[in-house]
This record gives C-alpha cells, structure tokens and sequence, in this order.
C-alpha cells in the first residue's frame, strides 16, 4: 500500500491511507512550502492518500 | 475539504484565515482581496496608470493579470538581466513574459536590456565592479531600482507595482527586526509614497497573500511561469527567512500573518515615527534621478565604472 510524491527531482515512497499534510511531513518538507497536485489539479493537503496515488508538489518559494 | 461557499470539492485551504474554497469561488476571492488591499492602502486609482514589474515569476505575472482584470490601466516593464547560470536564466523568464502578452492581445509591455542599454550584462558588472562579495545581487538590485523608476518616471505613471508577497514582506521584516534595523523598519510597508520630485510611488498589492496563494492563482489560471529560482539566489538569507518563518507556520497558523499585520498596525500607530529620516536628497548631474549623496548616484557610479573597465578589458 504506498503512494509517491513528488518534489523537485527527488521521489518519496510514503504509505497510503495518510493525509498527504502528514506525508509531507514526513518527507521531511514543510506543507506551507509546496502545493500539492494529483491528476494536474490542485487538491487540499488533508487529502488521504490512495493507493498508487502520485501527488506533485509544486515549491512556492521564490526569492532571493 | 469542501469549499466554505458552495460545498464542491476545495482546491486550497488558507488555514490562517480558516478558509477552504473551490477553484472558481477562490479566484473570485483572490480579485476581491487583490481589490480591497489597493483601495485599503489607497495603492492608486482606476484612472490612474500602473507600472507593474515582471520577471517572469508567479508573483509578478499574477499580479498584472489580477490588474487588468480588475480593469486597471496596467502596463509591463520586463528587465532583461542577462543571467545565464548554466539554465539560460535571463532567456528562459523573457520568454514566459513574452507568451504571456502574446496570449493577451491589447497588453503593452516595455523591455529594457541592461546588457545593450548600460554595456554589460549583470554578472559581469558585479565582476568587473567585484561588488556583492562574488554574487552579483547588490549591483542587480541597484539597476533594477533605477531602471524601474526611470521607467516609470519616463512614461508619466503615477505608480511602480511589484509583486511582493506576504512571506518576502514578512522575511524582509524578520530580517530588519533580527538587525533592529529601524531606520528600514519605518519604511517598509504596502505603499512607499513617492517623497520626493522624480521618484515614483512603489506598491504592493499582493502583500497580504501567503506565497502559496500566488502560486496557487498562477496555477489554477494556467499562467505559465518560470519555476526556477534565479540561479543566484541560492543561499540567499532572505529564502533561510523564509524556511524559518514556514516552520513557525506549519506549527502555529496564521503566524506570518499576524507578524505581518501586527507591525502594520504598529508603524501605523507612529511606533517607528523617531526613526523615520529626513533624508536630504540631491538630484544626480547624470540621470537627473534622486541621490542621498552630492553629485553622481550610486547607480551611474557603478556603470561608469563597468564601462571604464570592460573597455580596458577588451583593449
């Protein structure tokens, strides 16, 4: 039972069945930096993950 | 999570306001906020004309597709920077811009090349000048500066509009609060007025939105923006500022925003007054642009200078 997320060029195998927030988490990336997108539309973080899902997350920090 | 007014499925959920909405009712609150934080700050007026500064990012693009549908009189000024980095920076945030009018007949968008207007492109006038200790932003935030407001000088607008968002409003506070620095403490703000003959009136209309918000609009509109950070931005304290402000967020929502709104109501409330400088300003014999100092601008001495020295190069 796992999912995938996605987040620049790294993947993480996460267990489904978490909201995607707590997967974020424990990702070790910050929910209030990224927006997540299943299917090429934005979803709300506590989403739970299904099996096989793939969640993008789109880094919102710019800056320098 | 359902949306708060119609019940369909929610595409962002805003938990410092408590507010979850679907796509369509969120980008009719985005133009609603955008709206009433112009009128709040008294920014400027429909009948008024508006620079908007682009670079190709979300912030910028959203914020001048927010002001021509909220039908403001909004033209483009895009800076041409000439950062390479290896990912064709500069080449790569020109060409969103410039898909980004093309998709919007009627938009009018000014250009200036630093490289064929001043004589050399950005990273080399830091190397030449070896201002920035190796990283080129003191001298593109100084050229920035004075081509933005000779713009918006030139062509007669009554308001230079950046698309500076609540997390880089409230990094930029962190830092000068960490510094005590408060002569730029009483500053920094939604609107910096133009205070003296030559300089135009700075606004933020997007000072209020999380940065996840402006994405969040650039994504559901379908704006196509650069994704890429400026390759020298890497390390830059400002982003650190803003990781640390994001942990402090993720633990206790709404953080950033009463950080933010607190020391609004502060420097509102005079807090900063003492420290607000009576600066006297002289007008530069080159540009004819406003100068703390006597005689040339640090401007026009710098790119004198890279002149100087990429044509001793190049003997």
């Amino acid at each position: 039972m796992s999912a995938k997320l996605i987040f620049r060029d790294q993947e993480f195998e996460v267990e489904a069945g978490k909201t995607i927030r707590d997967a974020i988490k424990e990702c070790g990336l910050s929910p209030e930096t990224v927006l997540p997108v299943r299917d090429g539309e934005l979803v709300t973080d506590d989403v739970l993950l299904e099996e096989g899902d793939v969640i993008t997350l789109v880094a919102v920090i710019s800056g320098g | 999570m359902k949306c708060r007014k119609c019940s369909a499925k929610a595409v962002i959920n805003m938990r410092q306001h408590k507010l979850a909405l679907c796509k369509e009712h969120y980008l009719e609150w985005f133009l609603a906020q955008t709206e009433r934080f112009i009128r709040k700050y008294r920014m400027f007026t429909p009948e008024e004309r508006v620079l908007v500064a682009v670079s190709g990012g979300k912030d910028s693009l959203a914020l001048w597709d927010v002001l021509v549908k909220l039908g403001y009189q909004a033209d483009g000024l895009y800076i041409g920077l000439g950062i390479d980095g290896g990912v064709g920076y500069s080449a790569q945030s020109y060409e969103k811009v410039r898909k980004f009018v093309e998709a919007r007949p009627g938009l009018h968008l000014e250009v200036v090349d630093v490289a064929s207007t001043y004589g050399a492109t950005i990273p080399t006038a830091a190397r030449v000048t070896r201002r920035g200790k190796g990283k080129p932003c003191s001298v593109c935030g100084l050229t920035k500066r004075h081509i933005m407001n000779r713009v918006a000088r030139d062509g007669g607008y009554d308001a230079l509009a950046t698309g500076h968002n609540l997390d880089d409003e409230a990094a930029v506070l962190f830092g000068n609060t960490l510094h005590w620095q408060v002569g730029y403490l009483a500053r920094q703000g939604p609107v910096l007025p133009a205070s003296h003959e030559g300089l135009a009136r700075k606004v933020k209309p997007f000072c209020r939105f999380y940065e996840r918000e402006t994405a969040a609009y650039a994504l559901l509109t379908g704006i196509d923006y650069i994704y890429e950070e400026c390759p020298y931005a890497a390390g830059a304290r400002s982003i650190y500022y803003k990781e640390v402000l994001n942990r402090l967020e993720a633990e206790r929502r709404g953080a950033k925003l009463q950080f933010y709104l607190g020391f609004l109501r502060a420097r509102e409330q005079g807090v900063f007054q003492s420290a607000q400088e009576q600066v006297q300003l002289n007008t530069c014999p080159t540009c004819g642009q406003p100068t703390a100092v006597e005689g040339q601008c640090a401007f026009c001495r710098t790119w004198d200078q890279v002149r100087e020295r990429v044509a001793a190069s190049s003997v």
